[in-house]
């Protein structure tokens, strides 16, 4: 049970996934799932959820950080077009586990999320993307949404009410652009997953050209918490402008790796020492990535910062999707930045040519000074290729990229250095 | 005579298709989880079920062709029976997951995107499988193993080998 109180609060979205029965509908139930949203369908409106969805403070948990409230004011109405929910369930992030539990293990609490929302906006039809790889998660939605449906949870008259709304599963197939949202759209409209410019962002013009929101699964899975007790208590826990539990899926070289959901704030050390039994080898890290593998790297000056979107941002690195990946001293940073180099090129949609051209260069260049054959030049190489993809493409995937090259330069030139040398002798 | 093969969905599928289509705005929206369909009727997607798929749907082949080729799901090829699918990503590259591919490929006796000569197995590295609290993480077949080392892969070889052998799966 969440608590009322936001100081005692000690999960949102997990507060049932470890109870047994939990993805049928009757358990969910009498747990307390769809408890809270007759009272929202009859006594809330429009206006009402989205300032309470404002107030609580809540930001996107898929990687942006955006407000989720002022994300959905920008939904314009009345266009005589209809409004289309998405939920982000493509989870391809390296290092990012966190969606993957919240519908395996409590499918009802997400649904629950997309009614609310989908009611908030005016939402008719109502979609999850979610990665192919995830066939069993979405075995399991689609089997908690038929219950749903025969329950009159979905479908038409939603409780008794005017709120008819329709909420389907549709799988991806491998592609990690496809988290993009615009990529998202492309690829539900049947079309290889290319992002799209902005704007026009999703909000105004996205599925079919429609108004359309797009929320991550943890985001979705947080609202029936924040209209259930206030967005003022949400806004109570974590730090201002940082507020709520997060989820953070923690890999690596760490002692019990998993997901932890804890108050915004929390410092990563506290984190990975309390939470996950510290590190496999030593004391400290070596590199902490703390956002997935698009984000830049932290080392141990960095050890004690508070998990939020602010301080993350001013240590030189970002919150993403909080999919942290510890390394301690026996990481091999070259294979591993290589390894990296490799993903970002396969996954690279190439419409645009910084990121097209310069992920391949990034990782022939990076297979060339792993093997040993690389020269100091290839340092100047991967500088420029990374400093000129970064911020000159149509997405951010190409930010990403370079993302791991740029920490390795920068934290640990000797290591290149060495390898470099290695081959000159 | 035509040497094309002649395939189709069954009548069950057909109402399946029938139905999904009608959960979005277009009939083009259906073409991901058609062509999981496909592939699962008919074990991967050569080009004459790509064309079924796009008669099913009203869409030109090269609407499908160009979907197929982009989603590293959909599968051009035959493969073994068993696809070892294993995450080398950082997660489970930093969990030994290289040295497991090397385990893997050197007792079957093929290479990284080979098949063993008796069809069975084909092995393959992927990307984060989105478990990483899991690595290594390998994936037989869209079902999901964690926390897998060589000698775990050895049996499970070993058992489906030989239950083949005994003419059962
Ligand atoms: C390359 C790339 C991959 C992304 N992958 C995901 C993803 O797998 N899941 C996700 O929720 N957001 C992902 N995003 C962020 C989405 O574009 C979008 O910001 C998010 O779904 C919005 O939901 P939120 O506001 O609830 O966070 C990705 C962004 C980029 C640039
Ligand atoms: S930055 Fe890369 S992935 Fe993103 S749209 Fe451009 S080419 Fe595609
Ligand atoms: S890195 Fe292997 S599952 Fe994420």
């Amino acid at each position: 049970m969440i608590s009322s109180d936001p100081k005692q609060v000690k999960a949102i979205c997990f507060d049932r996934i470890h109870l047994e029965g939990q993805t049928g509908l009757e358990v969910a139930r009498k747990n307390g799932a769809y408890k809270f949203l007759p009272t929202v369908l009859k006594d809330f409106d429009s206006d009402h959820i989205v300032d309470e969805v404002k107030k609580s403070g809540l930001r996107g948990r898929g990687g942006a950080g955006f407000p989720t409230g002022l994300k959905w004011s920008f939904v314009p109405r009345n266009t005589g077009k209809p409004t289309y929910l998405l939920c982000n369930a493509d989870e391809g992030e390296p290092g990012t586990f966190k969606d993957r539990d919240i519908m395996r293990f409590d499918p009802h609490l997400l649904i629950e999320g997309m009614i609310m929302a989908g009611f908030a906006l005016g939402v008719k039809d109502a979609y999850i993307y979610i990665r192919g790889e995830f066939l069993h998660e979405a075995n399991v939605m689609d089997a908690a949404i038929d219950e749903a449906y025969a329950a009159n949870l979905l479908g038409e008259n939603i409780l008794g009410t005017d709120f008819s709304m329709n909420l389907t599963v549709h799988r991806g197939a491998g592609a990690y652009i496809c988290g993009e949202e615009t990529a998202l759209i492309e690829s539900l409209e049947g079309r290889p997953g290319r992002p799209r410019f902005k704007p026009p962002f999703p909000a105004v013009e996205g599925f079919y050209r429609c108004p359309t929101v797009v929320n991550n699964v943890e985001t979705l899975a947080t609202v029936p918490a924040i209209l259930e007790f206030g967005g003022d208590w949400h806004a109570e826990i974590g730090v201002p402008n940082n507020t709520g539990m997060k989820i953070f899926s923690v890999s690596g070289h760490v002692n019990k790796p998993g997901n932890y959901e804890v108050p915004m704030g929390t410092s990563l050390k506290v984190l990975i020492e309390e939470y996950c039994g510290g590190l496999q080898h030593g004391t400290v890290p070596k590199v902490i990535i703390p956002g997935g593998s698009s984000t830049p790297w932290l080392t141990a000056e960095h050890y004690d910062t508070p998990l939020t979107y602010d301080a993350m941002m001013k240590a030189g690195s970002m919150l993403g999707s909080g999919a942290i990946i510890v390394m301690d001293e026996t990481a091999d940073l070259i294979a591993l930045t290589r390894r990296l180099a490799h993903f970002y090129a396969h996954e690279s949609c190439g419409q645009c040519t910084p990121c097209r051209e310069g992920t391949g260069w990034l990782e022939r260049t990076m297979n060339r000074v792993e093997a040993g054959q690389g020269c100091k030049k290839d340092v100047e190489v991967l500088n420029d290729a990374a400093e000129h993809m970064a911020g000159r493409t149509i997405c951010a995937l190409a930010d990403g990229a370079s993302a791991p090259i740029l920490s390795l330069l920068k934290h640990f030139p000797e290591i290149v250095e060495e390898r470099l040398m290695e081959n000159a002798e | 005579m035509s040497e094309v093969e002649q395939v189709h969905f069954t009548e069950q599928r057909l109402a399946e298709i029938d139905a999904l289509v009608k959960k979005y705005p277009s009939a083009r929206s259906a073409l991901l989880p058609v062509l999981h369909m496909a592939q699962e009727d008919f074990g991967y997607l050569p080009m004459h079920v790509q064309q079924l798929v796009a008669d099913t749907l009203g869409l030109r082949l090269m609407i499908v062709r160009e979907v197929v080729t982009f989603y590293t799901m959909f599968r051009e090829h035959e493969t073994g029976k068993y696809r070892l699918e294993v995450c080398t990503n950082a997660g489970c590259m930093l969990n030994g997951a290289d040295e497991l591919v090397q385990h893997i490929t050197k007792s079957l006796g093929i290479n990284v995107g080979e098949t063993t000569s008796d069809g069975m197995f084909t092995v393959t590295e992927v990307e984060c499988a989105g478990a990483c609290a899991g690595a290594p993480v390998v994936q037989i077949n869209n079902e999901y193993h964690e926390k897998v080392d060589a000698s775990y892969m050895d049996a499970f070889i070993t058992k489906v080998s030989s239950s083949e052998e005994g003419g059962q799966v």
